[in-house]
């Protein structure tokens, strides 16, 4: 109930910022990529995390949303909703196929074959005319703005509730039956099925469940930026950020990923602007380095330590 | 006497090795049954076949009054088989509570404060009641088999399996899982036990079976076992 309560004030404020005037657009511009991390955070957490399963093929996901999104537009002029919706759906489908081929490999093995994955896909739309293949596309945005003044602002606020929807689902699975067992898959495989643990199946749905989050995330890129090309969609730098923001924040609970995503993802957005470009990427990994090494169960970790010593 | 595990003449190999050829056994309701042999006869892959852990092996199971060849361990777990873990398998990061609930939660398909009772019950009967709120990976030897078994009758089982849950421990410690085990089939659980500990195996089993070489090469009450020209031969060589 307090969740329901919290999310629901934190996107009532959300959204009364993107309404109001007087904030610079660019606020909005930065925002919908933290916000799109803690989606990918969330959603990378929830097989990666959970189940300890390490997906690498974080660009495949959401260059299926994003160009799922592309498709539907260009062919039936189709809303930002049932873009994002039919994104989703295909890159859930996505993770159930993926899942199928691969979940019966075990730790690097299947990390390899997420990674496979996003190469094959590329080589696809690299080759795909009707979606622009390696030159990209230009894409016009439609004029519908619902009650917002921009775009920007419009998409800002759709993230948003895409975010609280994808932390809401990383929390219930958490709690329920599917997150019991697939913390038992991660801590022994082979104990969980002679506990009963339907261990294929969960993990079956975690992939699922994860693949349509990322593609929902990557299904508003398009618009976004009113263009799309394969290189930058297919970046294998999503799959590092996406993996070390949870773990960060720290994998055991649903929150760690939106620490880990709100903290990283803005400054991030800060080195871009005042720093370079460049930087942004150094900072997740040098972060990423020295949380493996002296805090592995992230920041979530050093919290209860440190409630622990204060006791 | 009714039979409640049936194993017809299973065959697993591992490429070209023959890990069990034609094995058939079979296990009476409530029964105790030791399972020996030296390392390397096969015992823990036949258990791995009877638990489901491998599914890809000839011949069929039966196991109360069905055919659960097919079967994957899960099903089968469900059916009313559990087992312990030769090396302790622990889920590592839950409690000892947390960790008994999983099979609470498959098997029964309830983890609320009912079950939280039961498991405590089981805990208690196992003397690791003290530990349920402790993270399992703090736990000893003794008490991380002790745990396996609890967590294996957290699943309510009809047909116990030890994999050596006495391995590497004390005198002492070996006669409380002793213990442990002959109160659970009291209870009406039929056990299978390997183990390497003699006396253990000798003072549990109404019946033991010897494994050499993926071949059961005779089975007979303990004391006939342990005079069996075949089992000296198999232990000692030559």
């Amino acid at each position: 109930m307090k969740f329901a309560t919290y999310s629901s004030l934190l996107l009532l404020g959300l959204l009364g910022l993107s309404v109001m005037g007087g904030v610079n657009e660019y606020v909005f511009f930065a925002g919908f990529v933290v916000l799109q991390f803690v989606v990918l955070a969330t959603a990378w957490n929830i097989l990666g995390g959970y189940a300890g399963y390490v997906n690498f093929g974080v660009p495949a996901f959401i260059a299926v949303g994003a160009y799922t999104a592309v498709v539907l537009f260009k062919s039936i002029s189709a809303p930002l909703l049932v873009q994002i919706l039919g994104g989703g759906v295909l890159a859930g489908a996505l993770g159930l196929g993926v899942g199928l081929l691969t979940l019966k490999l075990r730790g690097i093995f299947f990390s390899i074959a997420t990674v496979a994955v996003v190469f094959i896909l590329e080589t696809i739309v690299n080759n795909w005319r009707y979606v622009g293949g390696a030159t990209g596309l230009q894409l016009t945005r439609p004029a519908d703005l619902w009650f917002f003044d921009s775009y920007v602002r419009m998409l800002f606020f759709v993230m948003a509730v895409l975010a609280v929807m994808s932390v809401a689902i990383a929390r219930y699975v958490q709690d329920s039956f599917l997150g019991r067992g697939l913390r038992a898959v991660r801590d022994s495989e082979e104990a969980a099925e002679c506990s009963g643990v339907p261990t294929l199946k969960i993990k079956l749905i975690a992939c699922t469940v994860s693949g349509a989050l990322m593609g929902i995330a990557g299904a508003p890129m398009p618009m976004y930026l009113s263009y799309i090309e394969p290189s930058s969609t297919f970046n294998l730098s999503y799959s590092i950020y996406a993996l070390g923001m949870p773990i960060i924040g720290g994998t055991s609970h649903w929150i760690g990923p939106v620490i880990g995503a709100v903290l990283l993802a803005t400054l991030q957005q800060i080195v871009t602007v005042t720093v370079s470009n460049e930087l942004n990427v150094l900072i997740v990994g040098v972060l990423l380095v020295l949380f493996v090494v002296i805090a592995p169960e992230g920041i979530l970790g050093l919290i209860k330590k440190w409630k622990q010593s204060s006791k | 006497m009714e039979t409640i595990l049936e194993v017809n003449n299973v065959i697993k190999q591992f490429g070209g090795f023959t890990a069990l050829s034609e094995v058939s056994l079979h296990v009476n309701k409530g029964e105790r049954l030791g399972l020996i042999g030296p390392n390397g006869s096969g015992k823990t892959t036949l258990i791995n076949c009877i638990s489901g852990a491998f599914t890809n092996y000839q011949g069929s199971i039966r196991f109360d009054g069905g055919d659960i060849s097919l079967l994957k361990a899960h099903e089968r777990t469900k059916r009313g088989i559990a087992r312990s873990f030769q090396i302790p398998r622990p889920f590592s990061s839950m409690t000892v509570m947390e960790n008994l609930l999983v099979p609470f939660a498959f098997v029964g398909g309830k983890d609320g404060p009912e079950q939280q009772k039961e498991a405590m019950a089981i805990l208690q009967g196992m003397g690791l009641a003290d530990k349920a709120f402790v993270q399992s990976n703090q736990l000893s030897q003794v008490e991380l088999r002790k745990m396996e078994l609890a967590r294996a009758m957290a699943a309510k089982p009809k047909l116990l399996i030890s994999d050596e849950a006495m391995a590497g421990l004390a005198g002492t410690e070996v006669d409380e899982v002793l213990d442990i085990l002959f109160d659970l089939n009291k209870r009406g659980i039929t056990i299978i036990m390997i183990e390497h500990i003699m006396q253990a195996v000798m003072k549990f089993s109404q019946r033991v079976v010897c494994l050499d070489a993926g071949k059961i090469i005779c089975e007979g009450t303990p004391e006939t076992i342990v005079k069996n020209p075949e089992v000296q031969r198999a232990y000692l060589g030559d």
